[in-house]
């Protein structure tokens, strides 16, 4: 128990200091001795409960609850009064309804409900854990190098990255503690944390998009912070909990039971985890700086949306509506979300449209709620956060030194930055090839999408694959394009960024080595404990063995034969009339013309916008049908409870 | 026994022909003449060629586009003049613009004369071009045969070539750090 | 084990024999098509041993290396295939490999070979749905993605999976780059992109990427055999002779169609997933 207060309390002791320290070496030092206490404490949390594979922890104290509280009204005061201050009423009206209806909840039947435990670690736990506290942090350590070229680039505006680095770390301690609590009240105290953090994250330029934005994301998170409230709610005053295990435990025993709370807790997360119609958030999350993205789409904030969702699957299911509401308001989200980003040139984008692509792909998986759906999740959830948070840093660190996120402007970043191209190349390939980490995940999901007999669902993974291959190719052909004449820039790149992505690097090869005993050492034991019975893994361990030596042999090849030949080089044929540079040929009016070539994004097949409102249409009617059954149902359980 | 000879792949550029001898260069792919027989393919792609048919004089604004496909043909490869213009110049010889016949630019070895060259005689042209390249894949095998790129060409290559060596064991090393 | 040895090892050895062999036969049917008598039927060994003895010349150190894991990963997919794999990790590696000659034409940066992979790229993406619908198709009748089983499963799957078995013949046009599908490169002729996607490989390069796809064809193939496999010696018959037709029906198809627009190359193909595919796999789960 001390670990989790150690690793809640510990980022935001450090946040408080990082607030008053101004000057950069000092700033440098603190943020990296921090984020190696928080990755080694996130580790020490994974060894001490790895044998007992976690423990529930009484830790009852009123105080803590006054306190949460007391924070949470303070931080309805402070929405309520920006909303108001920049117009935006809808955000002070979710604040000025939510806040006071849980406090009014927790001191009239709350007070009431007896809580078993408030905190607990299981193994699913502890990979959120590991996931936060490594990758969160490698971001943070990434952030130094990167804030500064960011103030340098805006050096007319005032210096407010101590304000950047506390909030970076309060997001974490939040994220700490939202996948430690046990009780909903707190878990959705620090989901209201991470909602804020994020609004100040986004607003971080404060240029009027920046604003804007911000809004935009705390309104959508805010909404969800609604449903949670009223899931919360529905589940003291109807069963008369507010654990998450109980719910759990109950929705494990009798399919469809809690379908009606899990809805609201599933609405909640499906905001949070960006998915269709709340996707345009994440979008706008874009302008914030890049390790902001980061954080936001690899460990933190949307994994805390899928963490819910994933958490609640056994209350999901083919067999109620709630879980037909979520699976097919992620599978519909992987879809459409994986069309529009063919569509992108801006790499930012891409990245933002494939991670709610994925995301809608482990929304669905947890809202299937079988063992190997929910395998399959978790596995996405791993290697997404690693793969992802690669991806942003190289395109933040391809932004600074080649002044563009434009895909169509990384033209031969191999020569220009061969280490970060083939970066980015390993995170590409992680992402959507085998024999590396996605496509591992999307294999297993893809069998547990057939175990559970919805052909819908199966023939959206089918063509949301083909277009993943698409988009992510092309990128990879743009990275492995040898352009000739191209000056190698990457000496100005900050050593930080370099030990950052190398490190996730190692980490995405390791991911890959080492899942099979992730999944039989962390997985299985956790799916065993929570579908009971022996849990088939999705994956027989012949088919993870293959890929595994796949890994191995495919980095040999890249090891000892990638980029050696003995042949002649010639320049590229261009119809006879290369000038021998093969960037120009010999055009018509007897001058050079410049060779330039350019992606395939076809607009008209797959444009956003079109994406987005089919997208966004569709799952919108099945939310609200969703949750209007949801409602029907249970005025019928309470005034048939009355009559 | 060789296989150059068995496979023959064909590209055809026209100079400054007045199409006769094109016409009569396609029209050997046809049922009639059906050279893909003796396994010759058309190919557009000099990467992919064997034998260059030239037809037409060479004049002032392609004898860069004649001398680099040959360039982008790997060896052995031998060059076919088809028709009199590509043998030297023909009736446009005087023109102010042509250059004359094709080995005014490159090594021609066969020369297919007539006007326009009949397809019976393209066929033989090539055929004897075989002969021709077997002895250069031979040249080739034993080493005799260097590539003949003109010398500014090769000087570049070789410089890309260094250039691109230093990349290599540059990407290897960070490999290793990484 | 010894079993699977044997037929992993058979495959390597005798699939570019059976491949080369079609290829030159395929070359000869055309022909005859055409009117014409056509090239010997070794042909297309001439041209490889042909290509082998041609001068080593790249256009990048890196092509070669791509082009080479496209090749070994071809060969790796059709082994994992005959050693009665799963048929979702074979479908994988294949679009591992796939990405690699994708990969390799992208490097060279030449806008004939660029264009090409864009346009294989696209061919991709018309094919996978349906790939994988016919994967699924095996499993949910067979109840194991194994080509194993699949083989030794004792009903035809070609009966409940009709519409799978079209809709995967549809696509093979794609796979086997025929026309009217033949987008990304041509066999015959030139065209307008040169050739497309190989333009810039010459020489031992361009073998290899013969070779793969002689491979490639004979594992496809395979998937067409799995469809009438039914564990008797009369499936494995009616297996062979219905995917020798289904080579011969692609090159009659190719003989007989100009080259149609990317637009209909992914519509139809995506349609015919979609009605053939999809339709189908929701009957098998209804019945």
């Amino acid at each position: 128990m001390g670990t989790i207060f150690f690793l809640i309390l510990f980022p935001l002791v450090v946040a408080f200091v990082l607030l008053v320290v101004k000057a950069d070496a000092a700033r440098g030092a603190i943020v990296k001795f921090a984020a190696l206490v928080i990755a080694a404490g996130s580790i020490f949390l994974a060894v001490q409960y790895f044998q007992n594979g976690g423990q529930y922890f009484d830790f009852s104290n009123e105080t803590v609850n006054y306190v949460m509280m007391v924070i949470e009204a303070c931080l309805a005061i402070y929405i309520i009064y920006t909303g108001i201050k920049h117009k935006k009423y809808l955000a002070s009206l979710f604040a000025i309804i939510q806040t006071p209806l849980l406090i009014w909840f927790e001191l009239t039947k709350g007070h009431h409900i007896q809580v078993g435990s408030n905190l607990y670690i299981d193994r699913l736990s502890m990979i959120m854990a590991l996931i936060i506290g490594i990758i969160g942090s490698l971001i943070c350590v990434y952030a130094l190098g990167y804030m500064k070229d960011f103030q340098h680039h805006h050096s007319g505006e005032k210096d407010r990255r101590p304000w950047f680095f506390f909030v970076m770390f309060v997001f974490l301690a939040a994220m700490f503690g939202l996948v430690t609590s046990n009780n909903l009240i707190w878990m959705y105290f620090f989901w209201e944390i991470t909602s804020l953090s994020s609004f100040f994250l986004i607003g971080y330029t404060k240029t009027k998009e920046a604003t804007n934005n911000a809004f935009r994301a705390l309104i959508m998170n805010l909404l969800g912070g609604l449903g949670f409230a009223v899931g919360i709610l529905i589940l003291g005053f109807v069963y008369d909990t507010i654990e998450l295990s109980t719910m759990i435990t109950y929705g494990t025993m009798y399919q469809g039971i809690m379908a009606i709370p899990a809805a609201f807790l599933a609405f909640a997360g499906i905001t949070k985890a960006a998915q269709m119609p709340f996707n345009s958030w994440l979008l706008g999350a874009m302008v914030a700086p890049t390790p902001t993205s980061a954080l936001l789409h690899s460990s933190t904030m949307v994994k805390a949306g899928v963490f819910m969702i994933i958490k609640l699957a056994p209350c999901l299911g083919m067999g109620n509506f709630a879980g037909l509401m979520v699976m097919t308001v992620g599978g519909v989200t992987f879809l459409m979300a994986s069309f529009a980003a063919i569509s992108q040139s801006n790499a930012k984008k891409v990245l933002a449209y494939s991670t709610i692509a994925n995301l809608g792909l482990i929304v669905t998986c947890g809202g299937i709620g079988t063992a190997g759906a929910v395998w399959a999740g978790i596995m996405l959830i791993i290697f997404h956060a690693i793969t992802k948070s690669l991806l942003f840093l190289c395109v933040g660190t391809a932004e600074h030194n080649i002044g563009s996120r434009d895909i169509e402007d990384m033209d031969g970043l191999f020569g220009r930055m061969p280490r970060l191209a083939t970066f980015v190349m390993i995170g590409i390939a992680g992402m959507f090839l085998a024999p590396f980490g996605m496509l591992i995940s999307k294999w297993a999901s893809m069998t547990a999408f057939v175990d559970s007999g919805n052909i819908l669902l199966v023939a959206i993974i089918c063509f949301g694959s083909a277009a993943t291959a698409f988009y992510w190719t092309k990128w990879l052909g743009k990275m492995a394009a040898v352009v000739a004449g191209a000056e190698n820039i990457q000496q100005n790149v900050h050593k930080e960024e370099w030990f950052v992505q190398g490190t996730l690097v190692v980490l995405t090869i390791a991911a890959c080595l080492a899942f099979p005993l992730v999944s039989s050492y962390m997985l299985v034991p956790y799916l065993e404990g929570v579908f009971g019975g022996l849990s088939s893994m999705a994956l027989s361990a012949d088919n993870m063995i293959i890929m595994c030596v796949m890994v191995v042999v495919v980095l040999l090849l890249i090891l000892f034969f990638f980029g050696k030949t003995k042949k002649r080089i010639v320049p590229i044929y261009l119809a006879g009339a290369n000038e021998g540079d093969d960037l120009r040929f010999h055009g018509a009016m007897e001058k050079p013309v410049s060779v330039s070539l350019r992606n395939w994004h076809m607009e008209s097949y797959f444009g956003e916008k079109k994406m987005n409102v089919i997208g966004c249409s569709v799952t919108a009617a099945v939310i609200i049908i969703g949750l209007g059954l949801m409602i029907g149902s249970l005025v019928t359980i309470l005034t048939g409870g009355a009559a | 026994m060789s296989y150059v000879t068995k496979s023959p792949w064909v590209i055809h550029y026209d100079g400054s022909s007045c199409n006769g001898c094109d016409i009569e260069v396609l029209a050997c792919l046809t049922p009639m003449y059906d050279v893909e027989r003796f396994g010759i393919i058309n190919t557009g792609n000099p990467k992919h060629a064997d034998v260059f048919l030239v037809t037409g004089s060479v004049n002032e604004q392609n004898k860069g586009v004649v001398k680099q496909i040959y360039e982008q043909m790997p060896e052995p490869k031998v060059v076919v003049a088809v028709g009199i213009c590509a043998n030297n110049g023909g009736i446009f010889r005087e023109c102010y613009n042509i250059m004359g016949g094709v080995d005014t630019v490159i090594p021609v070895d066969v020369y297919v004369p007539g006007c326009a060259a009949r397809p019976e005689a393209i066929i033989d042209g090539v055929v004897k071009g075989l002969g021709v390249l077997e002895e250069k894949r031979k040249a080739l095998a034993s080493g005799q045969l260097t590539a003949p790129a003109a010398p500014e060409e090769s000087e570049q290559a070789e410089e890309q070539e260094a250039a691109s060596e230093e990349n290599g064991t540059e990407k290897v090393e960070e490999k290793e750090e990484a | 084990m010894i079993t699977t040895i044997i037929s992993v090892v058979a495959y390597v050895v005798l699939a570019p024999l059976v491949g080369g062999l079609l290829a030159g036969l395929d070359r000869i049917v055309s022909a005859r098509m055409q009117g014409r008598v056509g090239p010997p039927l070794l042909q297309p060994f001439y041209d490889v041993f042909k290509l082998r003895e041609k001068e080593d010349i790249t256009v990048n150190n890196v092509q070669d290396f791509y082009v080479t894991c496209f090749f070994f990963f071809v060969v790796v997919t059709g082994a994992f295939f005959f050693a009665g794999g799963d048929l979702l990790l074979v479908i994988f590696t294949l679009t591992l490999a796939s990405v690699f000659l994708i990969v390799a034409a992208f490097s060279s940066n030449s806008p004939y070979s660029q264009i090409g992979a864009e346009r294989e790229l696209l061919q991709m993406m018309a094919y996978e749905p349906m790939v994988l619908l016919t994967a699924i198709g095996f499993y949910m009748t067979e109840g194991s993605f194994k080509v194993k089983d699949i083989i030794s499963g004792g009903a035809m799957d070609f009966l409940p999976l009709v519409g799978v078995f079209f809709g995967f013949i549809f696509i093979l046009t794609l796979k086997f780059r025929k026309s009217p599908f033949d987008l990304s490169m041509s066999h015959h002729a030139h065209q307008e992109l040169v050739k497309g996607l190989v333009t810039e490989f010459s020489g031992k390069t361009m073998a290899l990427i013969e070779v793969a796809h002689w491979y490639e064809n004979i594992f496809l193939l395979g998937f067409v055999f799995l469809f009438f496999a039914n564990g008797t010696i009369w499936g494995a018959v009616i297996g062979v002779v219905v995917c020798l037709l289904a080579y011969f029906l692609e090159v009659f198809i190719d003989n007989n169609f100009a080259r149609m627009k990317w637009q209909v190359a992914i519509n139809s193909a995506w349609l015919v997933a979609l009605i053939l595919g999809v339709i189908n796999l929701f009957i098998v789960y209804l019945i």
